[in-house]
């Protein structure tokens, strides 16, 4: 998924770093003001688990990509979108500057589909699932296993959108086989995604519910019985 | 991020390139990888003469060719992409023993082979110079934003924190009868995920509240003190880098 030096051209990529920029500028205005005492720990262990699960590559070999965990729903979940965008963006940029995973020229188109795309895909259906579903573990299981499922494919869908704009080179019609071939192994991806999400953050929500921001933002009108607590205190 | 603060890329070294400040190398690697996107990918010479210059860095910062060379493999994955393209293009096409093969798609294979690998050979040369305290520091002094640095200092910190969790937790697992063996490991892994994250957060949070208790205020000492920020020197030494970049690409984009 990381997209490295020379698949998208200069122009492009240009274009993508800027909005990038603008949109992480504004993630960091935001986020400023969600990172308390609570917050700064929590999103550096969330960005932490974010760049080890990255290492797991799965090869893609019919379309000659690769695909991996992205952990977009699970940091917002965890720290909010805003924070969460910049955990994700924090993770491609250390990738980038000190391991070569994905290209530095095309951070901005990396950054784009990994940390905007894929954070405010999941952001948007979990802010929607948790008004709708029950307030139990079940329900939020479904919310960070479905949300973190679509996020992926949208991520993977944003590649596609910037190949069509700035390939280098021509596929001509095997334009539409390229985003089939990434939307089926993305969806793949995503269910192995969305069960990590779903049990890491049922977990952290049942023994600690005050560090899922996700539960904290969307608290209901009327104080339903949140996931139950066992030995939360502080 | 134990003794030395170093990571497993690091090179100990007191070479000339380790002695320049991070941010320094930092900014001279970026543009230099700007330039050599920036370069049309029918100009093979150039893509030549940046080789040669990667070639000198490396001399110059004594990390031997094997180790970047073979280090250089884990852009793999990421070029996988490349070897489909001679099949996947459309347009002309040229018969390669026995394989027609699209003459846009072989380009293109190039450009993505060479790019990429200059460079992943750009930041691996980055990462074998540069501490990861160095790394933070010099992206502290490039004006990057306070609560990205903070971030990367916590993800970098706390990777030590999962995976020295994550090994306590399958010696526990062993000490009681379990015995995995390779990929049966996964499940006993799986299933402890979520545990995993909670100590290790709660180990991590004891982190963070003792460097509270310290004076840790969302910045390194190092950058605050000001210390060993670059010199007008340093900067013209390491702009030499991508400068030569810079006009080997103009020239190629003179010469189209």
């Amino acid at each position: 998924m990381h997209i490295s030096n020379g698949i998208i051209n200069g122009p492009v990529a240009a274009i993508f770093a800027a909005l990038a920029l603008a949109a992480l500028a504004f993630c960091v205005l935001r986020g400023r003001a969600d990172l308390d005492d609570r917050l700064a720990p929590m999103a550096g262990l969330v960005a932490a688990f974010i760049f080890a699960v990255q290492m797991l590559n799965f090869p893609i070999f019919t379309a000659g990509v690769s695909g991996h965990l992205l952990g977009g729903a699970l940091a917002a979940l965890l720290v909010g979108p805003w924070v969460g965008a910049l955990c994700v963006a924090v993770v491609l940029i250390v990738q980038a500057l000190v391991f070569g995973d994905g290209g530095v020229a095309m951070l901005g188109l990396n950054i784009t589909n990994m940390a905007l795309l894929g954070t405010a895909a999941a952001y948007l259906l979990i802010a929607l699932l948790l008004r709708v579903l029950p307030r139990t573990p079940a329900g939020l299981a479904v919310t960070a296993f479905v949300s973190a499922l679509v996020s992926v494919v949208v991520a993977s869908q944003g590649f596609v959108l910037q190949y069509w704009l700035g390939g280098t080179t021509d596929l001509g019609g095997n334009l539409t086989g390229l985003a089939g071939t990434m939307a089926v192994a993305h969806l793949l991806i995503g269910i192995g995604e969305g069960l990590i999400t779903a049990t890491t953050v049922v977990t952290v929500a049942k023994v600690r519910p005050d560090l899922v921001y996700a539960l904290r933002a969307l608290k209901p009108a009327t104080p339903a019985p949140a996931v139950p607590v066992a030995g939360g205190a502080r | 991020m134990g003794a030395g603060h170093a990571h497993v890329l690091y090179r100990e070294s007191g070479s000339p390139v380790h002695r320049l400040p991070p941010e320094v190398k930092i900014a001279a690697m970026v543009l230099f990888t700007v330039a050599v996107v920036a370069t049309p990918r029918e100009a093979y010479w150039a893509f030549g003469g940046y080789a040669l210059l990667v070639a000198v860095v490396a001399a110059l910062a004594r990390v031997g060719p094997r180790w970047l060379l073979s280090r250089a493999l884990i852009e793999l994955p990421f070029v996988l992409f490349a070897f489909a393209l001679p099949f996947l293009g459309a347009g002309e096409r040229v018969e390669v023993a026995g394989l027609a093969l699209s003459v846009d798609g072989l380009h293109g294979a190039f450009n993505i082979l060479a790019k990429g690998t200059l460079g992943v050979l750009a930041s691996l040369l980055l990462a074998a110079t540069t501490t990861t305290r160095d790394l933070l520091v010099g992206l502290d002094r490039l004006r990057c934003p306070q609560i990205l640095t903070q971030i990367a200092t916590f993800m970098l910190r706390y990777l030590e924190v999962l995976v020295g969790e994550a090994r306590r937790m399958r010696v526990a697992r062993v000490s009681r009868g379990d015995d995995p063996r390779f990929l049966w490991q996964l499940r006993g892994f799986a299933a402890g995920v979520g545990a995993l994250f909670l100590r290790a957060f709660e180990r991590g949070e004891r982190v963070y509240l003792a460097m509270l208790s310290r004076g840790y205020t969302g910045r390194m000492p190092a950058v605050w003190q000001g210390a060993g920020a670059a010199t007008a020197g340093q900067w013209a030494a390491a702009a030499t880098v991508p400068a030569i970049a810079a006009s080997i690409a103009a020239v190629a984009l003179v010469l189209r």
